[in-house]
């Protein structure tokens, strides 16, 4: 019985991964949605900063990227079983991951910032404020890390999947605030819904023991050589104005 | 008592997952998750009572209405009940002003509805089974008794029918117990939801999950037991006689 | 006609990955059952020791549970494997845990436990009368097996074997949890990006609906089939 279930097992296993790597193609794990930076049209193409800059790069380098849909929760360890080789997914460099992942220079770093309705009463950021508020954050992420040991004592902290789930909570009133990637939260609340959202208190990029360095692709430790060439096509791309001009697509207008 | 915890907090140290700050989210997890589960349970049985003896009524007013409630709710999965349930409830007009925004804000209520909902429907036809099957000798005593079928229904077809239910209705119990699961979809922090918070923090998916699995594990046990003890002491009259 | 704003195409992706998941999961469930009911049945204490073991521990956690210990759990319990191979012998293979397997695998171990009862229960209710007849028909194990138990077993399977399949139907909503493309998660993400809750989830509800009644109908003439020569029982 133990031989048959193995076998079966490992036959849809196989099946399953059909889908082999190629040597031109440079596989990409990537967690949708997270507007702007990643996230699908409604015919289900995906869409965003990384996407856009992902293909730049590997352009540049040579190869094409395919990539990988992967939720949240599982993104490091599919990296770690070859799923794909690299994450492009508004990952921040940190220490934690540092020691898990091998990471390239960061390509963009924006702060966590705190969002809340207009007129709302919380007007800094701090446990007298926060005490007995309901607050949003994706779980795993290192808002919610910073979040879980600064107010989880005295605030409520809902942990959702998707940065989608929490703005749609957070518009039928169920959250007071919320906490996250700054140009995620400016597109999604700030910009689709003009006027009633603001941010509150002071956009965060410290301490580094929590908001680390930046955004960064993030390989496999023994790849390196691929991390170096996605450095280089980095350098690049910021050189000849590729990158400004896909910046500009997805946070133009902005200061 | 004191030295329990520093005695524990000792042996916590060792590990970075298992800490005592981790060990109360599972804690306060198997209470969200005992409170969902027994209050669905309770306010879906005591609903399912009425719903089983209108469903076996001759008025098709009263009948069909509780057949399609039945046939939807066992028909489609729990998860978009309460998805329905959950975000639906936003979309009634001016619904934050009122007062009973004040208990579905919280996630704890509109998963509560959707569950005993959903055991209700569940248990309606459980229930509905054992009355069909009552046997025919009995019915006819009672009226052979004088009783009007009021009195049958409540002296004599009810009783019968609960203890012939007992054994499907624990299977029910167990059913809404794993069902309760999904709560952590709707951010609610019951024990699925702690491994689930354990896991992202840790990457430690085996710790997270294999441990609260064996909670799961010992609340199933728990009712397994509770209502073999019950079948045992309720149907003792069916049992085979043994000398 | 309701606006599905071009989710249409990727909902009926999704029930077709819907179906195709309850479809997978049954055939390892039934394969699973099969054995589990053997193993009961058979005279080996281990086997039946190790049956009885699957079927508790199967049936006493959460489907939840069980599919994110595997998705998760599972991807690196198999790299370990993977990684030990490319370290020691330089091979690099990858074995994908992705959603839909963890999804099926989940599914079909749970399902195989509940399974196992419905074809013991089955197994035990075909005659012996009619396994000695075989045998002194001079038919093979193999034989006796494929002419007279199981399709004597099967009538008395069917009603149980419908009954999970309509459990097991719902219980794929599970894997949109855990990142699969079903129609579930393609109408909670519609939902929550048109903020219309309940035109998508209606949809999907009514779909489950249908395909539950599709397969009420197809056991119903299984049934028929397979009480042939049981004109008068019942």
């Amino acid at each position: 019985m133990k031989k048959l279930l193995s076998v079966s097992l490992l036959g849809l296993a196989i099946a399953a991964s059909a889908a082999q790597a190629q040597e031109d193609q440079i596989r990409i794990g990537v967690d949708v949605p997270y507007e702007p930076m990643e996230y699908r049209t409604p015919d289900g193409e995906l869409t965003g900063f990384d996407i856009d800059l992902g293909n730049a790069l590997c352009e540049r380098i040579g190869v094409e990227c395919e990539w990988v849909v992967q939720g949240w929760d599982g993104i490091i360890p599919g990296l770690m079983a070859r799923k794909y080789d690299a994450i492009m997914s508004s990952m921040t460099i940190n220490d934690d991951r540092r020691e898990q992942v091998l990471f390239s220079d960061p390509y963009i770093t924006p702060p966590s910032a705190w969002f809340a309705p207009e007129g709302t009463d919380i007007d800094a950021t701090n446990e007298e404020s926060l005490a007995g508020m309901t607050i949003g954050v994706q779980r795993g992420t290192l808002q919610d890390n910073y979040v879980t040991d600064m107010y989880g004592d005295v605030a409520d902290i809902n942990r959702y999947s998707t940065a989608d789930d929490m703005v749609l909570d957070m518009e039928s009133e169920r959250l007071d605030i919320l906490f996250l990637d700054y140009p995620v939260g400016k597109s999604t609340l700030l910009d689709s819904e003009e006027g009633d959202y603001v941010v509150v208190g002071e956009m965060l990029t410290e301490p580094k023991e929590y908001f680390g360095d930046g955004f960064g692709i993030a390989f496999r430790q023994r790849d390196e050589a691929l991390a170096e060439q996605f450095n280089e096509a980095l350098a690049e791309v910021q050189e000849d104005g590729t990158y400004d001009e896909i910046y500009n697509r997805y946070f133009g207008g902005e200061e | 008592m004191t030295a329990f915890m520093t005695w524990l907090e000792n042996q916590l140290a060792e590990n970075s997952i298992f800490t005592l700050q981790t060990l109360s989210y599972y804690g306060d997890g198997l209470t969200t998750t005992v409170q969902l589960v027994f209050l669905s349970l309770v306010i879906g049985l005591i609903a399912a009572v009425p719903l089983a003896i209108g469903r076996g009524s001759k008025h098709g007013w009263i009948k069909w209405p509780i057949f399609v409630y039945t046939y939807v709710f066992r028909g489609t999965p729990l998860l978009i009940q309460l998805y329905l349930i959950y975000y639906g409830v936003v979309f009634v007009d001016g619904i934050q002003e009122t007062w009973l925004w004040v208990i579905l804000e919280k996630p704890f209520v509109p998963a509560l509805i959707a569950f005993t909902l959903n055991t209700a429907a569940y248990t309606t036809e459980i229930f509905r089974g054992a009355i069909k099957s009552t046997s025919k000798g009995e019915i006819e005593a009672a009226r052979a008794y004088g009783m009007s079928p009021r009195q049958t229904m409540r002296r004599i077809i009810i009783p019968s029918a609960f203890r012939r239910a007992l054994p499907a209705y624990g299977n029910e119990v167990i059913f809404m117990l794993h069902a309760s699961a999904i709560a952590s979809v709707v951010t609610i922090m019951d024990l699925t939801g702690a491994a689930r918070f354990v896991y992202a923090r840790y990457y430690a998916p085996f710790e997270a999950f294999l441990f609260v699995a064996a909670i799961y594990l010992c609340l199933t046990f728990t009712i397994l037991y509770f209502f073999r003890y019950l079948e045992k002491k309720l149907l003792a009259h069916l049992q085979p006689q043994t000398s | 006609m309701i606006d599905l704003q071009g989710y249409g195409p990727r909902l009926i992706e999704g029930a077709g990955v819907t179906i195709q998941l309850a479809v997978l999961s049954l055939i390892l469930a039934i394969i699973l059952g099969l054995l589990t009911a053997s193993a009961k049945m058979s005279r080996s204490w281990f086997a039946h020791r190790l049956a009885t073991l699957y079927t508790t521990l199967i049936r006493g956690v959460p489907d939840l549970v069980l599919m994110m210990l595997f998705f998760f759990g599972g991807q690196i319990g198999v790299n370990m494997i993977t990684d030990w191979l490319y370290y020691s012998f330089d091979i690099d293979i990858f074995v994908n845990i992705n959603a839909f397997v963890a999804g099926v695998v989940t599914i079909g171990l749970i399902f195989g436990a509940y399974m196992g009862e419905t074809f013991r229960g089955a197994f035990m209710a075909v005659d012996n009368g009619q396994i000695e007849a075989g045998k002194a028909y001079g038919m093979s194990d193999g034989l006796v097996f494929r002419r007279i138990r199981f399709p004597q077993m099967m009538r008395h399977a069917l009603p149980g074997l419908s009954n999970n399949w309509m459990v097991l139907l719902k219980t794929t909503a599970l894997v949109s949890v855990i990142g699969l493309s079903d129609m579930v998660r393609v109408a909670s993400e519609a939902s929550k990006a048109t903020r219309e809750p309940f035109t998508f989830m209606i949809i999907v509800a009514l779909i489950y609906l249908l395909i539950a009644s599709v397969s009420e109908w197809i056991f119903a003439r299984l049934q028929k089939r397979y009480d042939i020569g049981y004109a008068e029982a019942d």
